[in-house]
């Protein structure tokens, strides 16, 4: 069955059965291996991908039933080759990780997050990643990790509302 | 080669993890991402029943089927490879990758169906036609080990595979000595650690060359020499490449049966496979559950409180099969008596098995269950005394200036000040006002309980328990290895020889070399050879990575350090005591040669070079463990050398009506030494006590009676969320290890080891007033709520 997938901003195309999730697609069809299989059964959040920029299970649908939907995943984070985002920057800082197979699933799932709640509280934040399970770090330096890009967002936003403002005045 | 002088530079600094970089992008490398061309993947076959003889197999329909390339059963790869290690001197319990004439627990891989996408494979193990001969089984530990029972492998004659006891010191005199005993039993229940991503490996087997590549989700010492011994070839035609970055392991990612499997398929259809486990095949048929042991204790102690003697017996069921899983009874032996001056123990270590999923190592090796059973002897002393229970603790430690120590069964413990810990967390966490911090709680209607929880973890060590428990086994060494590269435009590279599954390996070896070599770690260039090129290794097991590696770091750092200055003496015309290295330059007199003059004559100026050093400027170091090197005698070894502390305070709340326990404080004083990497350190600890809030509340590997398993997926066997676990203090402390390079000791299984007692003893202290206690981990919450009925309807009952 052929799907045209809008995939990190990009178009992608290709003939996939039915049957085949949305995170097998990605990662055998698309080349995009930062989306993890961790139980694929909807429970650890590791395949987490952003539709329409919300958390969801890349395993728990079929890629055909993707298609329409604006899809993001990890590899769609980055401003460029070897820059990280404020949000990957932030983890890094915290080391909100360990072995980091659960980490793209965090990360977007923080991005979505903060995307409709630039003051998310630590209440807020363990809500928003507590369906992603990670073994490694009991989630501490996550829930760090995702207070600090909450502070860096606002500052950086608040400079750019303050930037516009100025050209605004200027125009 | 001292340890450095001046200040720390980098060690302990809070540097970032340069491992982060690559995971954060989604750009980590785990074995699922390995394709190779022309690749075929393996589904396998589960058994349905606990014990059965397997009568025949038939794959013709699954072969039919288009994709399907080879269906293979235990007794043709029986035929083909050696059974896999064993640990214990037990001959007749031979393992295999899948069940060879008779299957021995519920999932056990019976055949592999090998196919051109995993999806095929899964359709045709379907097809797959097995007739199977139910035969008796046995579940219960305890039953396990009547002789009566049916023995899971009828050729070794019982399920017994270790019974040995051990009496070090004048246990029987100690007990008749004192004036108060008191017995228990507790259980710990049967979970693991569990990672996210399941066990995987690819294999590709080169007939021309004769070399077997494997690329795996392990972390398993001498990992090439089991696969070819197992596949019967030369252990230099298995080059396993190290730079596979592992999604979690904890000590369970020993895949072997997987490896041998899937390296044995690709070797007989001449095409590389991959096996990537789904979840179903990891939960039940992994072969990666954790200890499942009981524990009956004696305790002989005095009216003060002060414990004189332990008889501890540890019952454990390995399940089916046993590879290193009994070992997990031997290296607790190395901290038996906990932080406490303990002067004698008996102790007798039981393996049996059972048609339940083979066990492997987990997170402490044994050492969280044996540190649940100490904590609750000390719980229940402090109690049959009426002391406090941070009192008793108090009165037990072994003091400051008591260390080295040794311990009734031979380890001679490092190192700490347990006293100072424990004041740090009292004071840190307001005692006092976590007491009435409960009684508000107890006053609002709640259960409230106080946890506390000290305890020790060994770190570092050579795998003594292996010669302790198996007599024909010689190990004295465990040793780690370090080689330091400067290329001839004077940058750094070091390589490690293994693979790492979260642990930051590679921060630890840049930083130590950069402390060493005074040059800045972020300009180190950190790489992983793959096995044919490696130094020795033993991977990242035992808590063992800061000592081993870190050593193996500091020496072939010192070793580089030493030939500049000895290239520095000759050109400046001093002997090279005179010779001063600082940030990479060396001077004596008033002269300087810099970095780029020492390296270029080491590379280029032959000439120049001092006699007999060779040109080019590499050095190496293999680390033989600190304190290791003897075999056991009278049943006493030392174990590992090194031994950090943890003290846990923690406040418990628990509803009454529905049993849901809360943490609403949790407080962690933890000591291992000199800190590496605060980060990487903090990291273990947070999340060592989250397993163990899962193994104490959450998680459970649970059979029915038929054998079969209940907890298969994640909506049962439940790991805890963000939810369950609450915000932990951490109280540092720093009692360097005086047998370490920088007085680091281990930390990875900190906070696991701890946690469990921790939590048990909180929630037994909170629902004390109810006259109910409980003894086996976990505690559900359910059973919790049924408890506290239970005992309001025994008290209604006793007001009629």
């Amino acid at each position: 069955m052929k799907v045209a997938l809008n995939i990190n901003g990009e178009t992608r195309t290709a003939d996939l059965e039915p049957r085949k999730t949305l995170l097998d697609a990605l990662r055998e069809d698309f080349g995009l291996v930062g989306t993890r299989a961790g139980c694929e059964h909807g429970v650890c959040g590791a395949c987490s991908v952003l539709i329409d920029g919300a958390p969801a299970r890349a395993c728990l649908l079929f890629a055909v039933q993707a298609d329409g939907y604006v899809i993001t995943t990890i590899e769609g984070v980055a401003p460029a080759p070897g820059e990280l985002n404020v949000v990957q920057d932030a983890f890094c800082e915290t080391h909100g990780l360990q072995c980091g197979y659960c980490t793209p699933g965090m990360i977007l799932t923080a991005h979505a997050l903060l995307a409709r709640n630039p003051h998310p509280t630590r209440h807020d934040i363990v809500q928003a990643i507590s369906g992603n399970l990670c073994r490694c770090t009991g989630y501490g330096q996550i829930v760090e990790a995702i207070e600090r890009a909450a502070e860096r967002l606002r500052v950086v936003n608040a400079q750019e509302a303050a930037g516009h403002a100025n050209e605004e005045e200027r125009g | 080669m001292s340890r450095p002088s001046g200040e720390l530079k980098f060690v302990s600094a809070k540097r970032r993890v340069r491992e982060d970089r690559r995971f954060v992008a989604g750009r980590g490398r785990y074995v699922a991402d390995i394709a190779l061309d022309n690749m075929l993947h393996v589904a396998v076959v589960p058994s349905r029943y606990p014990a059965a003889r397997i009568v025949s197999i038939d794959a013709s329909a699954a072969l039919a089927m288009p994709g399907v390339a080879y269906v293979l059963t235990g007794d043709r790869l029986a035929n083909a490879v050696d059974p896999l290690l064993n640990g214990l001197d037990t001959p007749n319990v031979k393992r295999y990758p899948l069940a060879v004439g008779q299957a021995r627990y519920v999932g056990e891989w019976v055949a592999a169906v090998v196919a051109d996408t995993r999806a095929l494979a899964e359709d045709a193990c379907e097809k797959v036609v097995v007739e199977y001969e139910p035969l008796p089984f046995v579940i219960d530990t305890e039953q396990a080990l009547d002789p009566s029972s049916p023995p899971v492998h009828p050729e070794h004659g019982s399920n017994v595979l270790l019974d040995k006891t051990f009496v070090w010191g004048e246990v029987e005199r100690d007990f008749a000595e004192s004036p108060r005993q008191l017995t228990f039993r507790v259980v710990w229940g049967r979970s693991s650690t569990v990672p996210i991503e399941t066990f995987g490996v690819a294999a590709k087997w080169d007939p021309w060359g004769e070399i077997l590549d494997v690329w795996a989700s392990i972390q398993m010492p001498k990992y090439p020499d089991q696969i070819a011994r197992a596949l019967r070839i030369p252990a230099n035609s298995v080059r396993v490449h190290h730079d596979v970055d592992v999604g979690g392991s904890y000590g369970v990612k020993r895949g072997i049966k997987q490896t041998v499997l899937t390296a044995h398929l690709a070797r007989t259809l001449d095409r590389p496979v991959r096996l990537i486990e789904d979840r179903l095949d990891n939960m039940r048929a992994g072969d990666a559950h954790g200890p499942e042991r009981i524990f009956d204790v004696e305790v002989a102690f005095n009216d003060e409180g002060i414990v004189r003697s332990v008889k501890m017996r540890a019952l454990d069921n390995v399940g089916a099969y046993a590879g290193r899983s009994p070992f997990q009874l031997g290296k607790p032996i190395g901290a038996i008596v906990g932080p406490y001056q303990i002067k004698s123990v008996q102790y007798r270590a039981q393996a049996v098995t059972s048609n339940k999923a083979a066990q492997e190592a987990v997170r402490g090796f044994g050492q969280a269950p044996t540190n649940y059973a100490i904590e609750t002897a000390i719980d229940k002393v402090a109690r049959a005394v009426g002391l406090d229970r941070i009192e008793v603790r108090r009165r037990n430690f072994i003091r400051k200036e008591q260390f080295p120590y040794l311990i009734p069964s031979g380890t001679q413990y490092d190192s700490g000040d347990y006293h100072t810990v424990l004041a740090k967390v009292l004071a840190h966490a307001d005692y006092d006002g976590l007491k009435r911090e409960q009684a508000e709680l107890r006053a609002r209607g709640l259960l409230a309980g106080i946890g506390i929880a000290a305890c020790l973890e060994p770190s570092g060590g050579n795998s003594s328990f292996e010669p302790l428990l198996n007599e024909k086994n010689t190990t004295t060494t465990w040793m780690d290895s370090c080689r330091i590269h400067v290329d001839a435009l004077g940058f750094v590279t070091v390589t490690i020889h293994t693979t790492s599954s979260g642990q930051g390996h590679e921060t630890l070896a840049a930083t130590v070399v950069g402390e060493v070599l005074e040059v800045d770690p972020d300009h180190i260039r950190v790489v992983r050879p793959d096995s044919l090129a490696s130094l020795p290794s033993n991977s990242p097991v035992g808590s063992r990575m800061a000592i081993m590696l870190g050593g193996a770091c500091f020496h072939a750092a010192h070793k580089l350090k030493d030939k500049l200055v000895r290239i520095g003496a000759k050109q400046l015309g001093r002997p090279e005591n005179e010779v001063a290295y600082a940030r990479g330059a060396v001077t004596a007199g008033g002269a300087t040669l810099s970095w780029t003059d020492l390296i270029t004559i080491a590379h280029r100026n032959f000439h120049l070079l001092p006699e007999g050093m060779e040109p080019g400027l590499e050095t190496m170091h293999v680390e033989q463990v600190p304190t290791g090197s003897k075999l056991p005698e009278n049943g006493r070894v030392q174990m590992y050398p090194c031994h950090s502390f943890e003290f846990h305070l923690i406040l418990i709340a628990v509803d009454p009506l529905t049993g849901k326990p809360e943490i609403p404080r949790y407080v962690i004083g933890h000591d291992c030494g000199t800190v590496i990497n605060p980060h990487i350190v903090r990291g273990m600890t947070l999340g060592g006590i989250a397993h163990g809030i899962g193994a104490a509340l959450l998680e459970e590997f649970v059979y029915d009676g038929e054998g079969q398993m209940l907890t298969q997926s994640f909506m049962d066997y439940l790991l805890p969320s963000a939810h369950e676990v609450p915000k932990v203090e951490i109280v540092h402390h720093c009692t360097p290890s005086p047998f370490t390079v920088l007085g680091q000791k281990g930390s990875g299984e900190s906070g696991y080891l701890g946690s469990p007692a921790a939590i048990s003893g909180a929630i037994n202290d909170a629902v004390a007033p109810l006259g109910i206690s409980f003894s086996k981990l976990p505690i559900r919450i359910a059973e919790i709520s049924d408890a506290i009925a239970g005992a309001a309807v025994s008290r209604a009952e006793e007001q009629r």
